[in-house]
C-alpha cells in the first residue's frame, strides 16, 4: 500500500464530485426535496383518506354541516365529502372509483351505494352504519391514549430518505463510476501505472464514504433548519451507524463495480438491487403485516439494518449497545462484500 | 545512437499467442528488440499490433508464449521502468492537464518535473484546461507526456499519430525523434508508412496475427520490392499505353507503371511519343512491401 498514490486517487474521485456541478447539486437537492415535501405533505393539516359523495346538491365541496346526514357521520375523521347534483353523476365518480362511497341525503331510512371490491368502501360502509348504531353498543369500547411522545410521521422518514440518498450514492457513485471508468478505458490507463487494484479500490471507496458523510452533514442541517424533527439518541450512535452502513453500502457497490464494462446492464443491475432495497427496507412503509418470508428475506439487506439502528436510535433513543447486533451484521456484511470484489476485480474489460 | 547499448536485447518475445474466443489475435510472434532502437510494428488495422503490444505491457494475459524484458521475466518494477501512450484512453474526469500530470508523477518513485515535461511536449498552452477540452494534436501530445513522466527506459506508442492533421503528425513526429535521441528503446505501432520510415530503425510487418517480414525499412524495400514506380497523369493516353508492350496499372484515374529496368522502359515511352511533362519516378515504400507480400494495401 502506497499511501501517496491512494491519496491522489482520493483526492482526484472527490474533485471528480465536487466540481462536477450538476451531480454536486443533485446529491444535495434531491434528498431535501423529498424530506421537504412529505413533511408537507403529512405533517400539515389531516389528510383526508376517504371521500364520501352525497346528492342532490350543489357539485363541489360542500359545507358538511348544512347537509342532512348522521351527525356522527358528518364529523367523521380522514372523510371528505364531496357535493352532486343527481345520483347519476355520483354513481359514475364511483363506478370509476373517484369516491369511495356515495349517500343520499335527507332523512332515514338512508339510501347509499358502495363498491363491493373497494376496501375504501368497505371502511366507509362500517363507519356509515355504526354512526347508525345506538350509543350502548359503542360505549363497551374505549379509546386508548399512547403514553409517552409521540413519533411524528417525519421523525420516522427523515433516517428513511437519509439512508435510502446513502445508497443510491453509494451503489451508483462507485458502482456505476468504476463500470464507465471501465468502459472508457481509465482504468486501462491507470492499470499501466504502478497503481495497485487494492490502492485503486480502497481510494474509491473512502472517497465516497467520505462524501456520502459530508452530504449527511449537509442534508441534515438544511433540514433541522427548515422541518422540526426530534433525535432521542445521541448524535455520536446516529453518525456511528451511518458511517457504518456507508461502509457497507460502498463496498456492496465494490462487487457491482468489480467487473462488467456495459453501462446498461450496470443500470439494470443497480436498479434491480436498489429498488427491492428501497421497499424492503422499510424506507417508506413499514413491513409489520407482510408475510413472514418477506420480512426474512428483507434481512439480506445492508440498508434494513442501518435504518432500523438509525430508527432505534433517534427514534428510542437507542445507545450503541442496543443497536450492536445491526452493526455486527452490517461489519460481517462489509467484510463478505470487500473479499467479494477484491477476488472478482478486473481492470480490464 | 551509442553503439555499444544497440548491441544488447532489452526485450525478447518467445511464440506469443493470443486469442480472442475463436479469433487468433496473436499466432506465435518471436522477436528481439535491441536498446536503444525505434522498433515499430506496421501492419493493417486487426492485424495484432496493439493486442502484442499490450501483451508486452502487461495489459492483458497472453494465452501462451514468453516475455523477457533485460533478459528475465517482467518483475513488479517493470511498471516503473516503462511508459505507455494507448492508441485510445480516457483519464479521471474533472481534472485539469496539470493535476492530471501531478496526479500521475505521484505514482512514480522517479520522474521528470512537470516544466521538463512541459517543455518536452509543448503543453504550456492548455496546462489549465481539463484534460478531456483539448484538441486531438494537443491530446497526444499530453498523452506521450504522460508516457514519459516516469522517465522510461522502454516506450510504447501505439498509433501516436492516428487522426492527426500533417502538422499536428509533424510536430509528435519531432518530439519522438527528441527521444530517440535520447536514447530510450521505443516500440511503435502504426499504419503509415511513412511514419515508420521516418521514425523506426527496425521494423516488423504484421498481417493476421504473424510477423510477415522484419528488417530495416530500407532492407526490407531492397529485398521485397525492386521494381521502380513510373506514374503518369490522367487516362487520356491510355489508348497509346494499350498498344506497347509495358505491363500498368489505372489508380486513382493515374497510370502506375512498375518496372525492374527503368532506362528501356523510359526509352519505351519516348520512342511511343509518350508525353512525359507530368511523369512522376518514385522508388518503393513500405507500402509497396506490403503490397507485394500480402497483395492487399496497409489501409485496405
Amino acid at each position: 500500500m502506497n499511501f501517496k498514490r491512494f491519496w491522489t486517487i482520493f483526492l482526484s474521485r472527490n474533485r471528480e464530485f465536487f466540481r462536477d456541478r450538476a451531480a454536486f447539486g443533485w446529491n444535495f437537492v434531491f434528498p431535501f426535496l423529498l424530506v421537504a415535501g412529505f413533511s408537507i405533505i403529512f405533517g400539515g393539516e389531516e389528510r383526508a383518506e376517504y371521500k364520501v359523495g352525497i346528492f342532490p346538491i350543489t357539485a363541489g365541496k360542500i359545507d358538511v354541516q348544512k347537509v342532512n346526514i348522521p351527525d356522527r357521520f358528518k364529523n367523521a375523521r380522514y372523510v371528505e365529502f364531496i357535493g352532486f347534483e343527481s345520483k347519476e353523476k355520483g354513481l359514475e365518480k364511483l363506478k370509476h372509483h373517484k369516491i369511495d362511497f356515495l349517500l343520499s341525503s335527507g332523512v332515514p331510512p338512508y339510501h347509499y351505494w358502495v363498491s363491493s371490491s373497494s376496501p375504501r368502501g368497505y371502511v366507509l360502509e362500517n363507519i356509515f352504519i355504526n354512526s347508525l348504531t345506538s350509543s350502548d353498543h359503542r360505549q363497551s369500547a374505549r379509546k386508548q391514549e399512547i403514553n409517552g411522545r409521540e413519533i411524528e410521521y417525519i421523525d420516522w422518514l427523515f433516517p428513511g430518505i437519509l439512508a435510502m440518498n446513502m445508497m443510491f450514492s453509494a451503489l451508483w457513485g462507485v458502482g456505476y463510476v468504476v463500470v464507465r471508468y471501465r468502459k472508457i478505458g481509465v482504468l486501462k490507463r491507470l492499470k499501466a501505472t504502478p497503481l495497485t487494484a487494492f490502492e485503486y479500490l480502497s481510494a474509491q471507496m473512502l472517497s465516497r464514504i467520505f462524501i456520502l458523510m459530508f452530504s449527511l452533514a449537509v442534508v441534515w442541517t438544511g433540514c433541522d433548519i427548515i422541518l422540526s424533527f426530534q433525535v432521542e439518541g445521541s448524535y455520536f450512535s446516529l453518525i456511528t451507524v451511518f458511517l457504518i452502513g456507508s461502509l457497507s453500502l460502498t463496498s456492496m457497490g465494490l462487487v457491482l463495480a468489480a467487473r462488467g464494462t456495459s453501462e446498461e446492464f450496470a443500470t439494470g443491475a443497480l436498479n434491480f438491487i436498489t429498488w427491492p432495497m428501497m421497499f424492503l427496507s422499510e424506507v417508506w412503509f413499514s413491513l409489520e403485516g407482510s408475510p413472514q418470508w418477506l420480512k426474512v428475506f428483507s434481512q439480506i439487506f445492508p440498508l434494513t439494518h442501518l435504518l432500523t439502528a438509525a430508527r432505534k436510535i433517534m427514534n428510542d433513543g437507542a445507545g450503541l449497545l442496543e443497536v450492536s447486533s445491526e452493526i455486527t451484521i452490517l461489519i460481517g456484511m462489509t467484510v463478505f462484500f470487500l473479499v467479494l470484489s477484491a477476488s472478482l476485480f478486473s481492470w480490464n474489460k | 545512437m551509442k553503439g555499444d547499448e544497440r548491441m544488447s536485447v532489452l526485450l525478447e518475445i518467445k511464440n506469443l499467442n493470443k486469442k480472442y474466443g475463436k479469433l487468433e489475435a496473436v499466432k506465435g510472434i518471436s522477436f528481439s528488440i535491441e536498446q536503444g532502437i525505434c522498433f515499430g510494428l506496421l501492419g493493417p488495422n486487426g492485424a495484432g499490433k496493439t493486442t502484442t503490444i499490450e501483451v508486452i505491457e502487461d495489459i492483458i494475459n497472453p494465452d501462451s508464449g514468453e516475455i523477457l524484458y533485460k533478459g528475465k521475466p517482467r518483475s513488479g518494477s517493470f511498471k516503473e521502468q516503462v511508459g505507455i501512450q494507448f492508441q485510445e484512453t480516457s483519464l479521471l474526469y474533472f481534472l485539469t492537464v496539470k493535476e492530471t500530470l501531478e496526479a500521475f508523477q505521484s505514482f512514480y518513485p522517479v520522474t521528470l518535473s512537470l516544466e521538463e515535461l512541459v517543455d518536452l511536449c509543448h503543453l504550456n498552452d492548455f496546462l489549465d484546461q481539463y484534460n478531456d477540452k483539448i484538441s486531438g494534436g494537443q491530446k497526444q501530445r499530453f498523452y506521450l507526456a504522460l508516457a514519459l513522466i516516469n522517465k522510461p527506459e522502454l516506450v510504447f506508442l501505439d498509433e501516436p499519430s492516428t487522426g492527426l492533421d500533417p502538422q499536428a503528425r509533424r510536430n509528435l513526429w519531432n518530439i519522438v525523434n527528441i527521444i530517440k535521441k535520447q536514447g530510450k528503446t521505443i516500440i511503435l505501432t502504426t499504419h503509415y508508412m511513412e511514419e515508420a520510415e521516418l521514425l523506426c530503425d527496425e521494423i516488423a510487418i504484421m498481417d493476421r496475427g504473424e510477423i510477415i517480414a522484419q528488417g530495416s525499412p530500407d532492407d526490407l524495400i531492397k529485398e521485397y520490392c525492386e521494381d521502380i514506380i513510373i506514374i503518369l497523369p490522367g487516362d487520356s493516353i491510355k489508348n497509346q499505353m494499350d498498344r506497347l508492350d509495358v505491363q500498368y496499372q489505372l489508380r486513382q484515374g493515374r497510370i502506375e507503371i512498375i518496372t525492374g529496368d527503368l532506362n528501356s522502359c523510359l526509352k519505351k515511352l519516348i520512342y511511343n511519343h509518350i508525353d512525359l511533362t507530368d511523369m512522376i519516378v518514385r522508388s518503393p515504400n513500405l507500402e509497396n512491401v506490403f503490397l507485394n507480400l500480402t497483395g492487399r494495401q496497409l489501409r485496405d
